[in-house]
């Protein structure tokens, strides 16, 4: 799960790293006001769930509180990557001697959090990655305790040779935030020398563990439901894992590989997928119902195909799911069902009579779709 | 022969006493598996389908001698459960929970690690030696004992290919599920190494997905340490970067992991990639006849 800029901003400014305050405005007015309070020059920056947002006029500077309700204004009008600005960030602007990359994440390949430090600041980090590797630093933390000081260290020395222990106060204390909010990546970016000699944190950025949330209601109700596809918002409140792209052949699939691997051949046959939908492997018949309905709500999709697995899930269960489902709402849309594995006799007895496709063969079932939505079909 | 599990297998099955692992202690049961204890803390002095249930581990496998267990509990007590079995001296641990936080299994590989255990998962389906013994989810009713080894990330797209095999008429010697999370305790090329050095395995089936670059690590040990035939598939070649997808491993993350990198890494390699799951079968016979292979 995401945070938004401010909420991470909070809670690392909470445990006593260099944030500065910050307003959260909804208005142009705020944002005026704001500017007021903070008496001198400020950012506004546009709080969505996109990186790239400066690119995208998402963050200006203001020197008065007039200014800062123009800039709002203009933000507040933004739609980026999809997604419409409806709060503002509004912080005193803050002068930049330099710049780094602190952040904390997991490597994958080690099975550790590392600590990722660089001189260059400011920057998308996998671009510096890509580009100048060499100026990038990479140390582990312990799978116990955390960050070593000394490593904290070497990465602070490294960054900023004058005030190395700085830093490393700054590092130690983004490591405990890693750990303390089961997150999985803690990151600032960036962390700014000023004329004066302070550090302070110009961005934050906090992405949490969703499998860790149970164990932390505190950070669970922060997230967003306005900033998530309604329909995603749906599948995930009722148990299932669906993600919307933007093609016209919808796809109802038990498990995670078997779901891509069916997107994946519906491009394969020249078809577009239109989402990644894994029910799970429970044989609920209600969650064909929430399936069936958040996917007839994508006003692209033009076929559904079904491509059940049974093993544990039981597919008659599924096609009693389907029968419901479309006894209850007729589907506007016309379905080709493949189910194969446990008890698929039987659903193909429940489901024979019926207006409903069949298909046997994983390939068939795609083919098959692709026709419908082309209208080259009839179900 | 098999890989991991064999005849000799003793299971213990940790949270016997609820949903998923009272219903899956019947399959196992039922595909032959000796499952000789169960635990669940407050549970002990039981039983649950015939199996004698204990408070702990220690003594589970103190009374039984189980020599392997299967970790069905809920995603935040996980980590402590593979923890408890591997100081209790089991030296083979499935974790089928789905949902375990990353942060604890930060904690938790090199504990089994430093104990000598093998973990297997999470979120994994487990793993079936067809006619031997099944630990987890998989479906015994797919597989066929035989000359052919697979290791997958997922759980339903493994069902499909060893359908598909089996409906070919081509045996498994085991199919094993390494999960599909960011940390796994078992990852592809421990299992190749496993395979290679089975004398019953005359060829390998490796299914990987999005995420990571496990996929790559995989093709450089058959480029190098390999002399068996393994061929692939890939899913997730039309997953949109960012995001994840089901499983909590499976997300292009800038541009890393993504399905071409780990297509082109595997071909480079020499291991055939199927475009599609029913190409899978056809790639196997050809490498595995060219290898000199008793391909039908």
């Amino acid at each position: 799960m995401n945070l938004h800029e401010y909420q991470a901003r909070d809670l690392l400014r909470a445990r006593g790293l260099p944030v500065p305050e910050h307003v959260v405005a909804e208005t142009p007015e705020a944002a005026a006001r704001a500017a007021e309070r903070f008496a001198g020059r400020v950012v506004v920056k546009a709080q969505v769930h996109a990186g790239g947002r400066g690119k995208a006029g998402g963050v200006k500077l203001a020197a008065t509180p007039q200014e800062a309700r123009e800039v709002a204004a203009r933000i507040l009008g933004l739609t980026i990557k999809g997604l419409p600005v409806r709060r503002l960030l509004v912080a005193p602007a803050v002068d930049i001697e330099r710049e780094f990359y602190v952040g904390i994440t997991l490597d994958r390949a080690a099975g550790r959090p590392i600590l990722i430090a660089s001189a260059a600041g400011g920057m998308d980090i996998e671009e510096v990655a890509k580009v100048s590797p060499e100026k990038i630093r990479r140390l582990p933390l312990h799978p116990d305790r955390g960050l070593e000081p000394f490593d904290a260290r070497r990465a602070g020395f490294a960054l900023w040779p004058e005030a190395g222990n700085k830093v490393a106060a700054v590092c130690q204390k983004l490591a405990a935030a890693y750990a303390a909010f089961d997150a999985s990546l803690v990151e600032i970016n960036p962390l700014v020398v000023t004329p004066d000699g302070r550090l302070v944190a110009v961005d934050a950025k906090i992405v949490l563990d969703d499998n860790a949330l149970d164990r932390h209601p505190d950070l669970a109700a922060l997230r967003d439901l306005d900033a998530e596809d309604p329909r995603e918002r749906t599948a995930r409140e009722r148990g299932l894992s669906y993600i919307q792209l933007d093609g016209d052949v919808a796809c109802v699939v038990n498990g995670a590989g078997l779901a891509m691997a069916t997107m994946d051949l519906i491009q394969h046959y020249g078809g577009r997928p239109a989402n990644f939908l894994d029910i799970g492997g429970s044989s609920n018949p209600e969650k064909v119902t929430v399936a069936l309905e958040i996917i007839q709500a994508d006003p692209n999709v033009r076929a559904i195909l079904f491509n059940i697995f049974g093993g544990i899930t039981r597919c008659d269960d599924v096609a009693r799911g389907i029968l419901l489902a479309t006894e209850k709402s007729p589907p506007r849309l016309p379905i080709v069902v493949r189910l194969i594995g446990t008890n698929d006799a039987e659903a193909r007895r429940l489901l024979a009579g019926t207006t409903l496709g069949t298909a046997v063969s994983m390939d068939e079932v795609v083919q098959k779709g692709i026709a419908l939505a082309r209208g080259t079909a009839v179900a | 022969m098999s890989i991991l599990v064999d005849r000799d297998t003793r299971l213990l099955v940790q949270g016997i006493t609820g949903r998923d692992g009272g219903f899956h202690t019947q399959q196992m049961l039922a595909y032959g598996t000796a499952v000789v204890a169960g635990v669940t803390p407050g549970k002990g002095g039981t039983t649950q389908h015939g199996v004698p249930v204990f408070d702990d581990v220690e003594s589970a496998v103190r009374a039984t001698g189980a020599n392997a267990s299967v970790v069905y509990v809920p995603p935040l007590a996980a980590a402590d459960a593979v923890c408890e079995a591997a100081a209790a001296g089991i030296g083979f641990i499935v974790c089928i929970t789905e949902g375990v936080p990353v942060q604890d299994m930060v904690r938790t590989l090199p504990y089994v690690q430093q104990r000598g255990a093998r973990l297997l998962g999470p979120n994994c389906p487990g793993l079936i030696a067809p006619g031997v013994c099944k630990i987890g989810i998989l479906p015994g009713n797919i597989v066929t004992p035989g000359p052919i080894g697979l290791v997958s990330r997922s759980g339903t797209l493994t069902y499909e290919v060893v359908y598909q095999l089996t409906t070919a008429g081509i045996g498994q010697t085991t199919c094993i599920g390494i999960g599909g999370d960011p940390l796994i305790g078992t990852k592809f090329i421990d299992v190749l190494r496993l395979f290679e050095a089975d004398a019953a395995t005359e060829a390998v089936i490796l299914i990987g997905e999005i995420g990571g670059s496990d996929e790559e690590e995989a093709a450089d040990f058959v480029r190098t340490s390999m002399r068996k035939p393994v061929v692939g598939f890939i899913a997730g070649r039309t997953a949109p970067p960012g995001r994840r997808m089901g499983h909590a491993g499976a997300i292009v993350s800038g541009n890393a992991g993504t399905a071409s990198d780990k297509v082109a890494a595997l071909e480079r390699a020499g291991v055939p990639v199927a475009p599609t799951p029913s190409g899978v079968v056809e790639r196997l016979r050809s490498v595995w006849q060219a290898s000199g292979g008793s391909a039908r």
